[in-house]
């Protein structure tokens, strides 16, 4: 499906709510696709409710509580008819006549106004936030979590005390798993996801560069940009310098504080990681 | 303010589209899509060379923008005229902002350069950047992703819209000739794709993120009435590719959508084209077990009859919504000692792919992005059959690439003289989380939550066809970023145009990948082309809301 940069979606407003009867809570942090489609106006309540009860105690069966289908019933929510349906005029017809596998039921016009509303009160399109609970990912090993630590991020973090590099309280500082395992996995990362998210818990160092001019002067600073051309960076003082690239004068050496980390993402199982994350998930 | 009025017959005097313009190699003109039907996007043009390529310089450059409250809009000031039309208020605009982004290819047709954007299109002089006419459709809404361009039918232009109507304008002026529905719009289709013009036949696609049937059509010019409709997965019982999927309703439901243009092989009037990921995109529901025909496939089809010749699955069941949309590029060329007419195809799931065009007999199947992890093994056939441990899981799985791609709709380019396939890449990873854990699976893109992990790096790539292997790779500088450049154009003095990560247009030697000029006219949103008019060879890309053009003075 099309798609569009996600670092781009990441910068837009997004106001689209979640609209119809969430059947589990709603998890606040969720960020819904945004959607081009028109929504329907909301349903009064009054009628929204008995639609429910009359689905309930008609259509269940077949078409699931949710209407997304059940016991040989299709999924009614993104069937052709149901979304060229305003308020029971193309839904009526099929209810009080049946079709091919499905009984007439003999229902009056409000009732199918009412079940026409209760349908239609479910969100069709984008990401539908009541069917996104967080399940727990934490499903891993905590002990073979700790060997894998201590054999291949030890080299640079521990769990304890307050040296640079450790994780000391983690788990505390970074309570949702699912954010602690984007964190440690790469720092930073998992912002352009639609999920749940807490804000970036963990402060990540710039990127930082080294230039040095064919005289022999070095610049070093925090990496603005670089390309084939140019290459800019700010100094301690925050003053922004930018040098012209010819081939290799001057000589550039970009040091990217997450670089042991990226080198480390051919190499894992997703059990190896779903392992850490249940050891790190302790470090309280 | 009379010598305006004066113009107007000039305008007139109608620039229109030979049509056997369509079937020449692309050289002065680009009167369709990728320039010419082959979808190689090299050019004849050799003014530019190797040699002056560091003289380019900016000939013109002009803004436009969205809507209706253009700059000038036709009122007292001189502007150019605004057309107006559209079914809607032109309030709903998908939650992608109002911000103008080109990502059109641009016709040049005597003269005269037509491009779109979403519910947008202009016609602009092709010598010095101005704006002849603005038309402005007032949507209903849809996604308003993107608008990859607008088909040419003698003097009659052809836009899709994200509210699914086909628009034909006249080209002269702009004016609203008829517009037709080509989609449900309460399916939740969006249109975006250019429409191709080949004979009388005006081919259209469109996009949905829900489950819908995807399918191509023929549309008549003059009237927008469907001539044949080609659905891309089965539709009733007795279809072929029905036992690829689990059910009926599935396989109906099923995806499959075309979104970019094709390309077209005259000899054998094969409309050949890439269809989308099936759906639902990352959950597996019994009703799509299988390997969903004709989802991530090549499809040919005759372009008289809409009836498929033959079809190439890269990607049996996908799961990742990487969808095989981007534009195949068709070439004659030797393949194993042999002439051989080919497919070549670089895919979102980072697989480069060679097919004979003739028959879809598979010939070739590479990995170009070294990072992919997602395959357990490729057949016989050349498929890349998925690692299912790979799929959307509730505790995460890391998959390269990210669902962006290894590449994507941006496209590709060929060049016979270097026997080189060009094509933006990236090495992405991301973790792909499943939140819907219902057997009956999730509608559409929902049921998954994928967080990007990091970039190792983007590129781009020059894939030698015969081997699969990459001959060069050039990296943007930098610690990663991924989608770099929106395309590449390839030129007969062994050029090579994109767009970089950096807002820069850049010029590399097509043979081993050396700048040879640049400029930065800020981010690069289409794909560079070239067009030749009263002795000059410009080159023209769009970054955002400007065109601009340059030529050596």
């Amino acid at each position: 499906m099309q798609k569009i940069r996600l670092y781009f979606v990441a910068c837009l407003a997004i106001a689209a709510a979640a609209q119809g009867p969430p059947s589990r809570p709603t998890v606040p942090a969720v960020k819904p696709r945004p959607t081009g489609f028109p929504e329907r106006p909301p349903a009064d309540p009054a009628m929204v409710e008995r639609g429910k009860a009359a689905y309930g105690v008609n259509c269940t069966f077949c078409h699931g509580a949710d209407a997304r289908g059940g016991s040989g019933g299709p999924n009614l929510i993104r069937a052709e008819l149901v979304m060229n349906d305003k308020d029971g005029e193309l839904i009526g017809p099929v209810i009080r006549e049946g079709r091919e596998g499905m009984p007439k039921f003999d229902m009056s016009p409000s009732q199918i106004s009412d079940i026409a509303a209760f349908i239609h009160s479910f969100r069709v399109g984008g990401y539908d936030i009541s069917r996104m609970p967080p399940p727990s990912i934490v499903v891993g090993d905590a002990q073979a979590g700790q060997a894998y630590f201590a054999k291949t991020c030890a080299k640079c973090h521990s769990v304890t005390g307050t040296a640079k590099g450790s994780l000391a309280g983690i788990a505390s500082k970074v309570t949702d798993p699912k954010t602690l395992q984007q964190t440690w996995l790469m720092p930073g990362s998992g912002r352009f996801g639609f999920g749940p998210q807490q804000a970036a818990p963990i402060r990540v160092s710039p990127t930082t560069v080294t230039v040095t001019t064919a005289d022999g002067k070095k610049f070093a600073g925090r990496l603005i940009r670089v390309d084939d051309f140019f290459v800019a960076l700010a100094d301690a003082d925050g003053n922004q310098r930018t040098f012209t690239r010819n081939g290799d004068i001057p000589k550039v050496e970009i040091n990217d504080p997450l670089k042991p980390h990226k080198d480390l993402l051919g190499g894992y199982r997703d059990k190896d990681i779903h392992d850490v994350t249940a050891y790190l998930v302790t470090i309280k | 303010m009379k010598h305006l009025f004066l113009l107007f017959p000039i305008l007139l005097s109608a620039q229109a589209l030979d049509p056997a313009l369509l079937t020449k190699p692309l050289a002065n003109d680009w009167p369709t899509y990728s320039g010419d039907y082959s979808g190689q996007r090299y050019s004849r043009l050799t003014q530019i060379n190797q040699t002056n390529v560091k003289n380019l310089t900016l000939a013109w450059t002009t803004r436009v923008s969205n809507g209706p409250s253009a700059a000038g809009g036709g009122r007292f000031g001189g502007g150019p005229p605004l057309i107006v039309g559209g079914e809607g208020t032109g309030e709903l605009t998908g939650g992608f902002g109002g911000g103008t982004n080109i990502r059109a290819s641009i016709l040049q047709v005597e003269g005269i350069l037509y491009f779109s954007t979403p519910d947008n299109a202009w016609a602009v002089d092709a010598r010095d950047g101005r704006v002849l006419w603005h038309y402005y459709w007032k949507t209903k809404g849809g996604t308003h992703i993107g608008n990859r361009g607008l088909g040419m039918w003698g003097k009659w232009l052809y836009m899709e819209t994200p509210d699914d109507y086909l628009v034909c304008l006249d080209a002269a002026t702009g004016k609203e000739r008829w517009h037709k529905p080509i989609a449900d719009f309460n399916r939740q289709y969006f249109s975006t794709m250019a429409p191709i013009v080949i004979g009388n036949h005006v081919i259209v696609g469109t996009g949905n993120d829900l489950d819908a049937p995807g399918y191509v059509q023929a549309r008549d010019p003059e009237t927008g009435d469907v001539q044949w409709t080609f659905y891309t997965t089965p539709q009733k019982k007795g279809d072929p590719g029905l036992e690829t999927w689990g059910t009926l309703e599935g396989a109906k439901l099923g995806a499959g959508n075309v979104w970019i243009p094709g390309s077209y092989d005259p000899e054998t009037k094969l409309y050949i084209f890439g269809t989308g990921n099936p759906s639902p995109s990352y959950t597996n529901p019994k009703s799509r077990d299988g390997d969903n025909l004709y989802t991530c496939s090549l499809v040919a089809i005759h372009v008289d009859t809409g009836k498929m010749a033959w079809y190439y699955q890269m990607n049996p069941h996908d799961t990742h919504d990487w969808d095989s949309s981007e534009t195949p590029i068709l070439v004659d060329g030797e393949f194993k000692g042999k002439m051989r007419k080919m497919v070549l195809h670089a895919d979102r799931n980072g697989y480069f792919y060679v097919v004979d065009r003739l028959t879809g007999e598979h010939l070739l199947t590479s990995k170009f992005s070294d990072t992919v992890n997602w395959v357990k093994s490729i057949n016989a056939k050349g498929q890349t059959i998925r690692d299912p441990a790979k799929d959307s899981i509730i505790a995460g799985s890391l998959v390269s690439p990210n669902n962006y791609g290894a590449t994507n709709w941006p496209p590709a380019a060929y060049s016979p003289d270097t026997g080189l396939f060009y094509v933006p890449q990236s090495d992405t990873y991301a973790m792909y989380y499943l939140t819907e854990t219902d057997p009956r699976g999730a509608m559409g893109l929902g049921g998954k939550d994928e967080q990007m992990v990091a970039s190792l790096g983007s590129y781009l790539t020059a894939i030698d066809y015969k081997t699969g292997k990459i001959a060069w790779r050039h990296r943007y500088p930098g610690t990663g970023g991924f989608g770099g450049g929106n395309g590449i154009l390839t030129t007969a003095s062994k050029l090579v145009f994109a767009g970089d990560m950096s807002g820069n247009i850049v010029a590399y030697d097509g043979a081993n990948g050396k700048i040879l000029w640049h400029s930065r006219p800020g981010a690069i949103s289409n794909a560079p082309q070239t067009y030749m008019l009263d002795g000059h060879q410009y080159l023209l890309v769009a970054a955002g809301d400007a065109l601009f053009a340059y030529y050596l003075q």
